[in-house]
């Protein structure tokens, strides 16, 4: 009895202090049409923007890298502004640019101090190598071989190796099955126009979403995105990617690799965002190997029997059904124990679900952990680009603890029965001697 | 380990429910004086225990957390041969349990309140955090003020956790050739500076260690007086004082062995040290002996290092990469810089990836040319400028995060410098001039103090058996 009057003491009081917590989202579209939104940050006189498109390497097509060179050759030149001209206009200004590209989205990003003299100027290079690129071709040339070098880099890292053939394994020819950065031969045979088509056809209006964080007020924020969305040109929101299927003859895999660890990922095809069973499993996740070294997981491969440094498990949606993911690294002569140990947590699991204080636990971590996931003007941009980009409700933040809240022991068995049938996990295993691998 | 499943719940109805009020704590302790130092432009205050432990608060009340972070002044650096990664080692034990939170409860404790915890350690520290809600600042001071003194070092747990450091090991290091390039380098450079092994320790002593070791060093090191408190967040200054008092304040100070000096012997001549690696793609590291802040006779010199490492890599206008990566396309990354916030004295790093069409050893070749280039001629106004604007900027960026901002605090701390340090850094990079740059790249960047690492890829050859 005791315990359970606890557990709704803290609960009820994490919630009422976090519902509170939620920044005030404003959103708009700008005059032609560009999703935008918004959080005032007086507090420190700085802007973080953030354009996300749907552009990342699952458009790379037939030529896996090509998003990622896009991208990163952005800041090599625009009009009569070269890569050095760039470089030093940013800097002088105190500005930082980013690009990123990930399996669905891409995301290009600024941050400047407030004041006008710095912001200024700096917004206008943003935009001006973000719209306007003028993708020299001696820089084209450079890129790529830089690009060939940390292909070449990945090749000697098990866990890259082996992260990699994950992703193969569970997409198969599915867009998302390679890497962002491409294969060696894939790069190499990337044309200069490969790369402006790229820009031309993704980096446009109808494809892009705006989040801006800072010190200024909503009119300037309007006026911000507005010059922002009117630079690209209008372009069209492309085909939806399709849905990935899950192949019939799952496999494990074993990549010999002379290294002292072998590196160990199991998983299989997971859920896109928006899934109503989105919650559950986050919850329940949580408690398997979400939760540190609460996590079953973590007690079991970690405290227990001291097999890896760190071990994890995560559903990672994306715009189409992303993966679930379990990963850890361990000297090579455990990895087949430690793979076992894995699955026959994941297999109790799945049978008997958390019990009431493991779920109880992860609620409290999770409900009374909100004020962190919003403490800082980075973070809160990073949500706004993920509310925007895949369409979430814009309370998403305040309801976030009310959805945690509704998560029941039940609610999660369903779920993971439903999304995570171990008979079609998949194991990779990269590192450990050639031949048949067994100890 | 027994699975503990009741234990966290019923603690927190004493801790989470109804001790844990930090209103009562406030009221009942307000009339005590206190000795507090105050900066109003860095919103930082600190005072000092009677028995010697250091708490410094600072204030950002942009959002309800807080980071509560336990620093000791002991890091690999106090370690001698033998029982390299003992600090390390002993991190990760301190989450193992006491008499009064035993093993797994205080992971879970600190889970119930939705906080993030972890540790790090480094040369010259070892480092606690809880970053949380602010209403659950004391459940960390109690937490904290209990390890600092209580910790039961099992011979059970001992033997899981040095198994999960090596495991840390082989993942960080043995299988990353360019970090076993950085290890060398360091090892190379320094005979019998403390920063001469790795803060993981060399695996033949992480093997050989003994729980009777760390005991040694818990003992040794873990007290109030040789460790600082540091807190940022939503909170009241005033209140943290009287609660650390309140937990930290009866913990018995002990005196400090001091460690030996260990300053390092005289260098003659470049030192060289190849690593072979089953890799293909090579890496080259350079080290010069510096001195940090805390060790450079004219303290500008640091500051001048820095500025030097800023125009050879404050970005992507910088030197190495305007000209190596960019003009000559010799490497495809270059890197420069130093930490001169350092205990004692270090090294003044530069790293390169060659291109596919250049040699490692072209790449060395054009690494010394722009230290020449930086010894012989004047950098330009813009350069010095780019760095000092770059500064100005990242003091308001690093704001966007209360743990940043006690991480600085609590590493200047550490090495003895003081977080006011915070507060004149910016003048002082802006004092820096052009000369002194050149000065201190004359002074410093020479041969007798170079150390010079390089990553030799062997290939991988499929065994057949």
């Amino acid at each position: 009895m005791k315990i359970k009057l606890i557990a709704l003491c803290l609960f009820g009081f994490s919630f009422l202090h976090t519902a509170s917590a939620a920044p005030q989202i404003e959103q708009w579209q700008t005059s032609n049409g560009v999703r935008a939104l918004f959080v005032a940050a007086p507090e420190l006189p700085m802007i973080d923007i953030a354009i996300t498109f749907d552009a990342g390497s699952g458009r790379d097509a037939e030529l896996p890298g090509l998003s990622q060179m896009m991208h990163a050759m952005l800041n090599t030149g625009s009009g009569s502004l070269s890569a050095d001209d760039i470089a030093e206009t940013f800097e002088g200004l105190g500005a930082r640019f980013g690009a990123s590209v990930s399996l669905d989205r891409s995301s290009v990003a600024l941050r400047s101090l407030t004041d006008e003299k710095l912001f200024v100027p700096a917004l206008q290079t943003f935009i001006a190598i973000t719209a306007n690129p003028s993708f020299p071709e001696k820089d084209f040339l450079r890129i790529k071989n830089q690009a060939l070098i940390a292909i070449k880099d990945s090749s000697q890292r098990p866990g890259d190796m082996a992260s990699r053939a994950f992703y193969k394994a569970i997409y198969n020819d599915h867009p998302y099955a390679h890497p962002t950065q491409g294969y060696k031969h894939t790069v190499e045979s990337i044309r200069l126009q490969d790369v402006k088509n790229f820009h031309q056809q993704y980096l446009v209006a109808n494809n892009a979403l705006i989040a801006i964080v800072g010190d200024i007020d909503l009119q300037k924020a309007r006026g911000i995105a507005e010059q922002i969305a009117t630079s690209f040109t209008q372009g069209s929101k492309p085909e939806p990617l399709p849905v990935p299927t899950v192949a019939d003859d799952v496999r494990d895999i074993y990549i010999p690799f002379p290294s002292q660890q072998s590196h160990v990922y199991l998983g299989k095809l997971g859920i896109q965002r928006g899934d109503e069973d989105y919650f559950a499993l986050y919850a329940g996740n949580h408690v398997l190997g979400g939760g540190g070294f609460t996590s079953r997981l973590v007690k079991e491969v970690r405290v227990e029997r001291g097999l890896s440094y760190s071990v994890y498990s995560y559903f990672f949606p994306l715009l189409t059904p992303g993966p679930f993911i379990l990963g850890l690294q361990t000297r090579t002569d455990q990895a087949q124990q430690a793979a076992e140990v894995s699955l026959q947590t994941i297999d109790k699991f799945l049978m008997e679900g958390p019990s009431e204080e493991e779920l109880s636990l992860s609620k409290n971590n999770i409900l009374g952990g909100f004020p962190l996931r919003i403490d800082s003007n980075r973070d809160i941009l990073g949500y706004l680009s993920l509310i925007g980009y895949y369409q979430l409700p814009l309370d998403y933040l305040e309801t976030f603890n009310d959805n945690i809240s509704a998560v029941t022991q039940e609610k999660i068995r369903t779920a993971f029965k439903k999304h995570l049938n171990t008979e079609k996990l998949v194991t990779i295993i990269v590192g450990g001697p050639d031949g048949e691998h067994g100890s | 380990m027994k699975p503990i499943k009741f234990l966290p719940l019923v603690l927190l109805l004493l801790l989470g429910c109804s001790n844990f009020s930090s209103h009562t704590i406030a009221e009942k302790n307000d009339a005590v004086e206190m000795s507090i130092i105050s900066d109003q432009t860095l919103k930082t205050h600190e005072t000092t225990l009677a028995n010697g432990m250091k708490v410094i608060v600072k204030e950002d009340h942009r959002a309800p957390v807080v980071v509560s972070q336990v620093w000791y002044r002991v890091g690999s650096a106090q370690e001698h041969s033998g029982i390299t990664g003992v600090s390390h080692a002993l991190e990760h034990m301190m989450f193992k349990g006491t008499e009064k939170y035993p093993s797994g409860t205080f992971s879970s404790l600190v889970a119930e309140i939705g906080a993030r915890d972890n540790a790090f350690t480094g040369r010259d520290y070892t480092a606690y955090y809880q970053l949380m809600g602010k209403d659950n600042l004391e459940l960390s001071f109690e937490l904290e003020s209990d390890r600092m003194q209580n910790l039961i070092l099992s011979e059970e747990d001992f033997k899981s956790e040095i198994e999960v450091v090596k495991e840390e090991r082989r993942l960080r290091t043995d299988d990353n050739p360019n970090a076993r390039v950085f290890e060398q380098l360091f090892a190379t450079a320094f005979t019998n500076n403390p920063y001469h092994h790795p803060i993981i320790g060399w695996m033949n002593d992480l093997e050989n260690l003994q729980v009777s070791d760390l005991e040694e060093w818990y003992q040794r090191w873990y007290m109030p007086n040789n460790a600082s408190l540091v807190v940022v967040g939503d909170v009241e200054p005033k209140q943290v004082f009287t609660m650390a008092r309140q937990y930290f304040g009866d913990i018995k100070s002990r005196e400090i062995k001091a460690s030996k000096p260990r300053v390092e012997q005289p260098q003659t001549g470049t030192r060289r040290v190849t690593v072979k690696a089953i890799a293909k793609v090579p890496y080259i590291m350079l080290g010069y002996k510096v001195p940090s802040l805390a060790t450079a006779e004219n303290d500008w010199e640091a500051y001048a290092l820095s500025v030097l490492g800023g125009v050879l890599d404050g970005g992507r206008s910088a030197r190495l990469s305007k000209r190596l990566v960019r003009e000559k396309e010799l490497v495809s990354g270059a890197g420069a810089g130093y930490n001169l916030f350092a205990r004692y004295p270090t090294l003044f790093l530069f790293d390169a990836t060659p291109t596919e069409q250049h040699s490692i050893a072209e790449v060395e070749q054009a690494l010394y040319e722009e230290i020449k280039d930086i010894q012989q001629n004047l950098v330009s106004e813009e350069e010095l400028d780019r760095v000092k604007a770059q500064v100005i900027a990242s003091e308001v960026y690093q704001q966007d995060s209360v743990q940043r901002q006690a991480t600085v605090i609590g590493s200047l701390e550490t090495v003895g410098l003081g977080w006011k340090e915070m507060g004149e850094y910016r003048q002082r990079i802006n004092a820096i001039t052009a000369e002194q740059v050149r000065e201190v790249a004359q002074k410093y960047l020479i041969e007798d103090r170079l150390t010079v690492a390089l990553l030799q890829p062997i290939e991988h050859v499929a065994e057949n058996n």
